[in-house]
C-alpha cells in the first residue's frame, strides 16, 4: 500500500496506486483561501456574534420571536426547509441502490455531502432556538420520552439519520487517508446503512407536516389537512429531486465541469413527476375537505398562490423533453420548484399560522436572518473544503466500475 | 436487473401512486369515520377546576395579584406603559412569561352597562384550562407537561423542559408563555395553585375572589353550577356560592343572594370544546367576543394528531416491514460492485 503522502498533491487520485480498484471519486483540487470562501466565513463570524449574543441575552435579544410566533425562521427557515434541502441523499440513494440505477452513482456521494451539512447544520440551528438548551439531551434518554409527541420522533429519528449520512459519506474520508482496509470493511456493511438513510427521513419529512396537524384551527383551511404527512414527504422527494438538478448545474459551472446530462434529464423528469402529483393532490385535498373556496379568500391566500404558481412555472420549464438536457431550463426548473418547496414549507410554519389570541405579528429580525446566513455560510464554507480535499465529485470521464 | 427508461418510470410512479393512495386513504376519511382518530381522554374522576362567571366579575383584579403573590411571579409592564407607570403597578393586558392569570375587558360603542354586546362592556378571566386531553402534554418531547392522572391538573417540569416551545405553539387557548427576555428562560402557566391545594388551601384567585366569579371545586359540581346558572331567568333571585363550592378547600364561605340581571348565553365554556376542560366559564355576553376560540370540534385535536403517529408507527411494524425490503435491495443491489 502506498503512503498517505502520495494523496497529497490536489488533484491526484484518491485510491493508492497499486490497488486493483479505480475510485472514480477525485478531489477537485485548487485554492481554499478564495474570495468565495473569505465572504462565506466573513458571515460565519458576524452570525458567531449573533449567536453569543442570544445566549448572553436570551432569544428575546436576537429574535423577533414571541408567544404569538413562537417559532420563527430558525425553526422554518433552518430546520423546516434546511432538511428539506438535505433530501438529495435521500432521494440519490434511493435511485441509486433501491431502484438500483447504478448510472445515478456520480451523484450519491456530492449529494450525501450536502444532506450531511444541511442535517447538521439543522441541529446547530435546533441548539440555538431550544430555549432550555443544556436540557438537550433530554431528547435521547428514554426515561424522559413522550411517545405521543411527533417532535420526540422526528428528533430521535433526525439524530439517527445524521449518524447514518455520516456514516455513508465515511468512504470519502478512508479513501482520501489511504485506509483501504478500513473501507472495504465499511463497505460491507455499507448498505445497512443505505437502506437506513432511505428509511428515515421518508419518516421524519413526512413527521415534520404532522407536526402542525395538532395546531388545529391555528393553521390556515389552505395548509391544515391530515394529509400534511403525505405533502411534506412529497415536498421533500421533490426538493430532494430539485436540489440534485440545481446543485450538479452549479457545480458544472463554477467549477467548470461537464455536466451528468443523461442523467440529469431523468432526475429532473422525477422532479417534474413529483411536483405534479403534489399540485394535483393539493387540489383534491380542497376538495376531499370541502375548501375549495379557500384558495379564494382564506388567510394566506395570497402566499398560496405564489406557492403554487412557483410549481406551475417550475413544471412548465422542464415540461419539454429537450430542455431538460439544457443548463439554463434545468438551472431555472429547479429553482422555480426549490422555490414552490421553500414557500410551501414556510407557509405552513409561518404564513398560515394563526396565533390563538391576538394580535401578533411576526417577520424576523435582521439579527435573526444573519443568525440563519451564517449557518448557511458555514455550510458553503465546510462543502468548498471537502470537495476541494477530499473524493466527493466524480471524476472527469470516469466510468463507474 | 434492466429496465428501460419508460417501463421504469411508469414502474416508479405507479409504486408512488399506489402508496400515496393508501396513504390518503388512511389519512383524510372524515373525522366521525376516521378509524385513525384516536379515542378521546375522559375526564379524571376527581378533576378540579374553576367556573368563572363573566357577570360576577367586577373586574378587581384581586385575582391577578392574588396569583402574582402565590406563584411569585414579578410585576409587568408593558413597552407602551412605561410613560405612567415606573413599575409601581402591575399591569398586564394578556398572559404571559409573567402573567398567569389575568383579567381582560371586552368594550362596544358607547360601554354604557356592563355585561351587554352593544354599547357594553364585559370581563373575561384567562388562566389554564386544564383540558382534558391537553395538546401541550401531547406534544412534550421530553414529559415536561404532565396531567395528574388523578386531579387533572396540568404541570410543567422546567427541569425536564428544553424549551422548545411546542407547547406554546399548540395550545388551542393561547395559555403556555416562554420568558424571552431571559437566557435561561422557561415556560409559564397556571398550574391550578397545587401547592396550595396540597395544604388544603384554595387557588388563589378563587381565595381573593369577593363575588365568588371564580368559584373553585370539582369539575363536575363545577358543571352542574354552570347550567343551573345558565337556565336562570332576569329577575329571578339566586345564591351564588363563593371560595369552594363543596365548602370543603379553604373552610366553608360565604356567598350571596343576588337579582339575576341579565341573561345567560346557553353556553357554557369549555363543557364540550376540544374535549372539555377542567376549568369552566359562562357569560351573558358570546364567548367569541370574548376572544376565546369557538368554532371548534368537540375532540381535542390530539386525537387527530396521534391518531395519524400511533397508526403509522403502530408496533412499529410498518418502519420495521418497509426497513427489511430496503435492506433486502440495498443488499442486492450493492453486494456485487463498490459502494460509493
Amino acid at each position: 500500500m502506498s503512503s498517505i503522502l502520495s494523496d497529497q498533491t490536489p488533484n491526484s487520485p484518491g485510491a493508492p496506486s497499486g490497488s486493483t480498484w479505480v475510485n472514480p471519486h477525485k478531489p477537485i483540487g485548487g485554492r481554499l483561501i478564495t474570495e468565495p470562501f473569505l465572504i462565506a466565513l466573513g458571515f460565519v463570524a458576524i452570525g458567531g456574534v449573533l449567536m453569543a449574543q442570544r445566549f448572553m441575552g436570551g432569544l428575546g435579544a436576537v429574535a423577533n420571536i414571541s408567544d404569538g410566533y413562537p417559532w420563527g425562521m430558525w425553526v422554518a427557515v433552518d430546520v423546516v426547509i434546511g432538511s428539506a434541502f438535505g433530501c438529495a441523499g435521500y432521494v440519490m440513494a434511493f435511485l441509486a441502490y433501491i431502484m438500483n440505477k447504478g448510472k445515478y452513482h456520480p451523484l450519491v456521494r456530492p449529494a450525501v455531502l450536502a444532506s450531511l451539512f444541511g442535517y447538521g447544520l439543522a441541529g446547530l440551528a435546533v441548539l440555538v432556538d431550544l430555549g432550555r438548551y443544556w436540557n438537550f439531551y433530554h431528547l435521547l434518554l428514554p426515561w424522559y420520552a413522550q411517545p405521543n409527541s411527533v417532535m420526540l420522533e422526528v428528533g430521535l429519528c433526525v439524530a439517527t439519520y445524521t449518524i447514518v449520512l455520516t456514516v455513508e459519506f465515511a468512504p470519502a474520508f478512508l479513501e482520501r487517508f489511504g485506509l483501504e482496509n478500513a473501507r472495504r470493511k465499511l463497505n460491507r456493511l455499507l448498505f445497512l446503512f443505505v437502506a437506513l438513510g432511505v428509511l428515515l427521513p421518508t419518516m421524519h419529512q413526512s413527521s415534520l407536516g404532522t407536526m402542525m396537524v395538532i395546531v388545529g384551527h391555528k393553521l390556515s383551511p389552505l395548509w391544515q389537512t391530515q394529509l400534511l404527512p403525505v405533502f411534506f414527504w412529497l415536498t421533500a422527494v421533490l426538493m430532494g429531486f430539485g436540489v440534485v438538478v440545481w446543485e450538479s448545474v452549479m457545480a458544472s459551472l463554477c467549477f467548470n465541469r461537464p455536466t451528468e446530462k443523461a442523467v440529469l434529464r431523468k432526475v429532473a423528469e422525477l422532479m417534474l413527476v413529483t411536483t405534479a402529483v403534489f399540485v394535483v393532490l393539493r387540489i383534491v385535498d380542497f376538495a376531499v375537505r370541502g375548501q375549495l373556496g379557500a384558495p379564494f379568500g382564506a388567510h394566506g391566500t395570497l402566499m398560496f398562490w405564489v406557492e403554487t404558481a412557483l410549481f406551475l412555472a417550475g413544471m412548465l420549464v422542464v415540461l419539454p423533453k429537450k430542455a431538460r438536457t439544457e443548463r439554463k431550463a434545468l438551472f431555472l426548473g429547479s429553482s422555480l420548484v426549490l422555490f414552490g418547496g421553500i414557500i410551501y414549507r414556510l407557509n405552513v410554519y409561518i404564513v398560515g399560522f394563526i396565533p390563538a389570541v391576538g394580535p401578533w405579528s411576526y417577520f424576523p429580525s435582521l439579527a435573526e436572518i444573519f443568525v440563519t446566513v451564517g449557518i448557511f455560510a458555514l455550510e458553503v464554507l465546510l462543502y468548498l473544503i471537502f470537495v476541494k480535499t477530499l473524493p466527493v465529485m466524480h471524476a472527469v470521464g470516469a466510468k463507474h466500475g | 436487473m434492466t429496465l428501460s427508461r419508460r417501463n421504469f418510470l411508469s414502474k416508479a410512479a405507479r409504486g408512488s401512486a399506489a402508496a400515496a393512495t393508501a396513504a390518503c386513504a388512511a389519512v383524510a376519511a372524515a373525522p366521525e369515520a376516521n378509524a385513525l382518530q384516536r379515542p378521546p381522554k375522559p375526564m379524571p374522576a376527581e378533576a378540579v377546576g374553576l367556573l368563572y362567571d363573566s357577570t360576577l366579575c367586577i373586574g378587581c383584579k384581586a385575582c391577578v395579584k392574588a396569583c402574582k403573590d402565590a406563584n411569585g411571579m414579578p410585576v409587568e409592564v408593558a413597552p407602551d406603559q412605561t410613560a405612567w407607570n415606573g413599575g409601581e403597578w402591575d399591569t398586564p393586558v394578556e398572559l404571559s412569561g409573567k402573567t398567569l392569570n389575568v383579567i381582560k375587558a371586552y368594550t362596544n360603542g358607547t360601554m354604557a352597562e356592563k355585561d351587554r354586546e352593544t354599547d357594553g362592556f364585559a370581563f373575561i378571566k384567562r388562566q389554564c384550562l386544564h383540558c382534558a386531553d391537553p395538546s401541550c402534554v401531547s406534544v412534550c418531547p421530553v414529559t415536561a407537561m404532565t396531567k395528574d392522572a388523578r386531579t387533572g391538573i396540568v404541570s410543567y417540569n422546567p427541569d425536564a423542559c428544553i424549551g422548545c416551545r411546542y407547547c406554546v405553539l399548540s395550545c388551542p387557548f393561547g395559555v403556555p408563555k416562554y420568558e424571552y427576555d431571559s437566557p435561561t428562560g422557561q415556560i409559564r402557566k397556571c398550574q391550578l395553585c397545587k401547592h396550595r391545594l396540597a395544604e388544603n388551601q384554595l387557588p388563589a384567585c378563587s381565595d381573593v375572589c369577593p363575588t365568588g366569579a371564580t368559584l373553585f371545586g370539582r369539575t363536575e359540581d363545577l358543571k352542574a353550577e354552570a347550567k343551573r346558572r345558565v337556565a336562570l331567568k332576569p329577575g329571578e333571585r339566586t345564591h351564588y356560592p363563593r371560595g369552594d363550592i363543596a365548602g370543603k378547600v379553604g373552610g366553608r364561605r360565604d356567598g350571596h343572594e343576588a337579582t339575576v340581571r341579565v341573561a345567560y348565553q346557553q353556553h357554557i365554556y369549555g363543557e364540550k370544546e376540544l374535549g372539555g376542560t377542567q376549568c369552566l366559564a359562562v357569560s351573558a355576553v358570546p364567548f367569541d367576543k370574548l376572544n376565546l376560540p369557538t368554532n371548534v370540534p368537540e375532540t381535542g385535536y390530539p386525537t387527530v394528531s396521534e391518531g395519524i403517529q400511533h397508526t403509522l408507527y403502530a408496533g412499529m411494524v410498518g418502519p420495521a416491514t418497509l426497513l427489511a425490503g430496503l435492506v433486502y435491495l440495498a443488499h442486492r443491489n450493492t453486494k456485487d460492485h463498490d459502494v460509493d
